[in-house]
């Protein structure tokens, strides 16, 4: 799921100054899992607008806030939505974009988007993917270092690897090494005396993926 | 043609000599350090923004060294060019005389002074040795022919004192296939480690210079034990510099013992200071 995280109020609060009537679209998914976008911390914002000497028009929270054509129908119907200056949206960076392409309305961030993240357990989520369009966890024993290594080495690790641990992170481990232990334990570490070749970045290109059917022969 | 390459053909024991280049566009004093060393060393290192460190161009002050007659070892990173930058850069060296490259995968730009940078990381240290390789045939890293193919002399570095050492190890084997012709190492403070190290290294047959660090006080021995990755300096050796009557003058006197003892096991060193090249040609003296 995408992981987000709050932006500070003030800066929320400096993007809509132009506008009084906040209407709040929050997100049922990763957002209300991450806690930045469910049904608290729509109700926390009602009453910061207020503090602020904003009027709350009302909330609403869509299943999943990145569907522009749910966001459209929603919109659509809501008279609280389309009395409002401006639409404050607690979701991702997609979100967003969807709230933005539903309507002519001007669309007020409230998050930063951090990551793809792995839920650990609830309210705890590990950053594992970056979406980079080019997977290597086949070759890197299910770990992947475009995201997990700080310097997103496909050849690692690095001379800053000290003790196993991370240069960047002293209390991170080297996911190098723990590619390397994991291979190891397979003994098959010897894999790694092989370059892997420069990434491809010719893939993350594409503005627009359309859904392609799965059939037996045309993978 | 290298002249570090010459000698270390020849088997003879090679000194290099690091130097940073400024943070400003003087150089005079850049430039007095680099006729110090001068006929003292086979090759001055020039670092490419060191720790992150933002300061002249390292390809800039290789040619500055050359232009004095001393063969540079010019630094490069992956860390601030993507592949199209470090080509051009390698073709721009290479035409300026710039015979020897160390390719260095580089520090993260948290370590530095601008912590906000965008790390580049297009290729690592083996990509980028890979680069010089095909360069050196007469073509980028696509394929595409050049007009005019590099003439390098590429080396690379090592961590010799870490664990676990197997993926060192191997991270070492990639970069001899990719093309390294030698190494430098991160300071070396413990000769048996650093022997145990080497005798592992020799399937290999390729030269490994140690790095050889200055160190001029107790305190600056502490500090670097703290804060640099893969440094570390024994409490024999700090306690020498904490009870000497005159620490940087001990300092000079361990770097000459040091590089004593690593003769028997290495066919060179590498001397790094923190800001005190100067000292180099004194240490030099005493071996």
């Amino acid at each position: 799921m995408i992981v987000t995280d709050n932006k500070p109020k003030k800066e929320v609060l400096e993007a809509m100054q132009d506008y009084h009537k906040i209407f709040i679209i929050g997100c049922g998914s990763c957002a209300a899992a991450s806690r930045t976008g469910g049904e608290d911390e729509c109700r926390i914002w009602v009453d910061d607008l207020k503090k602020n000497g904003k009027e709350a028009a009302g909330y609403f929270i869509p299943e999943e806030t990145c569907h522009v054509f749910l966001l459209k129908s929603m919109l659509r119907q809501s008279g609280a939505a389309a009395s409002s200056d401006a639409l404050l949206v607690l979701a991702c960076g997609a979100g967003v974009q969807a709230v933005s392409a539903a309507t002519d309305k001007p669309v007020v961030a409230g998050l930063n988007s951090m990551f793809l993240g792995t839920t650990y357990r609830a309210g705890e989520f590990l950053k594992y993917c970056s979406l980079c369009g080019s997977c290597v966890l086949s070759s890197t024993a299910g770990i992947c270092p475009v995201t997990r290594c700080p310097k997103g080495l496909l050849n690692g690790p690095c001379g800053g690897m000290v003790n196993g641990m991370c240069e960047v992170d002293a209390s991170m481990k080297c996911v190098w090494v723990e590619i390397y232990e994991r291979l190891k334990s397979r003994n098959k570490q010897k894999i790694l005396a092989t370059i892997n070749k420069p990434k491809s970045f010719g893939n993350v290109r594409h503005q627009k993926v359309e859904p392609k059917k799965l059939s037996k022969e045309g993978r | 043609m290298s002249k570090l390459s010459d000698a270390l053909k020849n088997k003879e024991f090679v000194i290099t000599a690091e130097l940073s280049p400024r943070k400003g566009t003087i150089v005079s004093n850049f430039i007095k350090t680099v006729n110090v060393l001068k006929d003292k060393v086979h090759a001055i290192n020039i670092t490419d923004n060191q720790r992150a460190v933002m300061r002249m161009s390292s390809l800039v002050a290789s040619y500055l060294v050359l232009r004095e007659g001393v063969e540079p070892v010019y630094q490069l990173t992956c860390r601030d060019r993507n592949r199209l930058a470090l080509q051009s850069d390698l073709i721009g060296a290479a035409a300026l005389g710039i015979r020897n490259v160390l390719a260095l995968t580089g520090d993260h730009p948290s370590a530095g002074d601008a912590p906000e940078a965008k790390p580049v990381f297009d290729l690592d240290a083996a990509t980028l040795l890979q680069t010089i390789t095909k360069l050196n045939a007469g073509f980028d890293l696509n394929g595409h022919p050049l007009k005019g193919a590099t003439d390098l002399f590429p080396g690379a570095a090592l961590t010799p004192q870490t664990e676990p050492l197997e993926p060192v190890l191997l991270a070492m084997e990639r970069k001899i296939q990719a093309g390294a012709k030698f190494f430098q190492t991160q300071p070396v403070f413990d000769i048996d480690a650093f022997a145990s190290f080497m005798s592992k290294t020799q399937q290999f047959r390729i030269p490994v210079m140690p790095g050889i660090l200055l160190l001029h006080s107790a305190e600056q021995a502490l500090n670097l034990n703290a804060h640099v990755p893969g440094i570390k300096i024994p409490d024999s050796l700090i306690k020498r510099l904490e009870t000497a009557a005159d620490p940087h003058r001990e300092g000079i006197e361990i770097a000459g013992e040091l590089i004593g003892k690593l003769r028997q096991v290495s066919q060179g060193v590498h001397i790094m200071t923190v800001g005190q090249e100067k000292d180099i040609s004194t240490v030099l003296e005493r071996i």
